[in-house]
């Protein structure tokens, strides 16, 4: 339309928030082509490419113990769970293409440091033990997380999260499997166990991220309901559900105030060290470079496959189309 | 070159015999039988599906959200296209 107004325009514009607005009230989700606020874009495009970037980053503590492996029925676990991490991070790479930002885009500014993973992909997997606890801990706040995400108001989204969700439970039950086969081994094998879940429990507190009133982009989420539960809600929710699981692991969980509240009917535990998480945060993690290097190398002397790959493409077709000429002649 | 010039493909899998194909994801990848291959891998790793397609991304043409209701109006007013639509004496059976 050429003699639209700009009053028209401004009340074009309002009539979609409002449709927007409604929708997400409904508790409808919004898909691709649909209009949306730049800020709503935005916020999920960032949350969205972040959790991807964790997923694949992800893949770098368990796969550090693949060769190392037990058994061959570890082994083969240990090779599945590790690629549904990067089947994940590609679901949501999809996801935020959707968007109009492609995967090329974000994974520079993974490079880059232009963002952020998880914090917690940034401690190291010291032992086998530890390939138990990731699955157990890190896996199982995850899903905590996760499962709400599943209801988000942004289509791809919710539904990425629905696949993930459905294969992340193989990780966090193979994860405790693990660490039951060691609690109930050797002396030794029990002791490693023990060592492996005091080192993940308070970082995987953190994966929650800060405490209600500290954090920025909350409120706006929930409005948008892109979030469901505020980080507090779900870091309580994990406590409750982990503490019955250690006792049947016959392991502890490293905090001394540890308790149960009769009223609030919940489990009251100790303050967490949120000064560490903001070191990590600020790259000084015990392996923050390690793990942002690795990437970058992967993704640099894998260029030739994908330049292969792009170029035996452009020959078939040619190839085709020459076919295609001396046919015709 | 960058996997940018890697086309996306929207993927298409069948879950199991009698059901259609159904809309699982998109992924990137150079050629249609890279597509497929990745497809597989991405989207069967559980045996969720027995026949795949892929179609370049490019190649769909959708309806616009915009004239959501214009586009859809038509059929709005015809109620009579639903056996519900219809009055029946009771005790009428296979009807
Ligand atoms: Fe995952
Ligand atoms: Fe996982």
């Amino acid at each position: 339309m050429t003699t639209m107004t700009p009053d028209a325009g401004t009340q074009d514009e309002a009539a979609h928030e409002a449709r927007f607005n409604a929708t997400v009230a409904a508790d409808e989700r919004i898909e691709p082509r649909d209009w949306m606020p730049d800020a709503y874009r935005a916020s999920l495009v960032r949350q969205i490419a972040q959790h991807a970037h964790s997923e694949i980053i992800g893949m770098q503590p368990e796969a550090n113990w693949i060769t190392r492996a037990p058994s061959l029925r570890r082994k083969a676990i240990l090779i599945a769970k590790v690629q549904d991490e990067a089947g994940h991070g590609l679901y949501l790479y999809s996801a935020a293409e959707t968007l109009g930002t492609g995967r090329d885009e974000l994974l520079d500014r993974l490079h880059t440091g232009r963002q952020r993973y998880s914090s917690i992909f940034n401690y190291p997997t010291l032992t086998w033990a530890d390939v138990g606890a990731v699955g157990w801990l890190v896996d199982g706040a995850a899903i905590t997380n996760q499962v709400p995400l599943c209801r988000c108001s942004y289509g791809p989204y919710a539904r990425a999260m629905v696949r993930i969700c459905k294969e992340e439970s193989f990780h966090q039950r193979q994860g405790y499997e693990l660490l039951l086969a060691l609690s109930q081994g050797t002396e030794a094998q029990h002791a490693m166990a023990q060592d492996a879940v005091n080192r993940w429990w308070w970082p995987s507190l953190m994966m929650f991220g800060p405490p209600d009133d500290e954090s920025g982009h909350s409120t706006q989420s929930m409005a948008w309901r892109i979030k469901r539960h505020s980080n507090d809600e779900l870091r309580q929710r994990f406590v409750d559900i982990c503490v019955p699981q250690a006792k049947s692991l016959g392991l502890t969980l490293p905090d001394p105030d540890l308790s149960w509240d009769e009223e609030r009917e919940h489990h009251t535990f100790g303050p967490i060290d949120w000064e560490e998480f903001r070191e990590v945060l600020r790259g000084n993690g015990p392996c923050n470079e390690q793990r942002i290097s690795q990437r970058r190398t992967a993704h640099e002397e894998g260029a030739w496959v994908r330049e292969a790959a792009a170029e035996y493409a452009a020959k078939q077709v040619q190839q085709q189309r020459h076919t295609r000429e001396e046919d015709i002649a | 070159m960058s996997t940018t010039d890697w086309p996306l493909w929207e993927v298409f899998v069948r879950s199991r015999r009698g059901l259609s194909h159904t809309h699982a994801g998109s992924l990137h990848a150079p050629d249609a039988a890279m597509a497929l291959r990745n497809a597989r891998d991405l989207y069967t790793r559980r045996s969720e599906g027995i026949s795949i397609w892929v179609v370049p991304s490019t190649e769909i043409t959708a309806s616009s959200p915009d004239e959501k209701d214009s586009f859809f109006d038509p059929a709005a007013d015809k109620p009579y296209r639903h056996p519900t639509f219809y009055e029946i004496p009771e005790g009428v059976r296979h009807l």
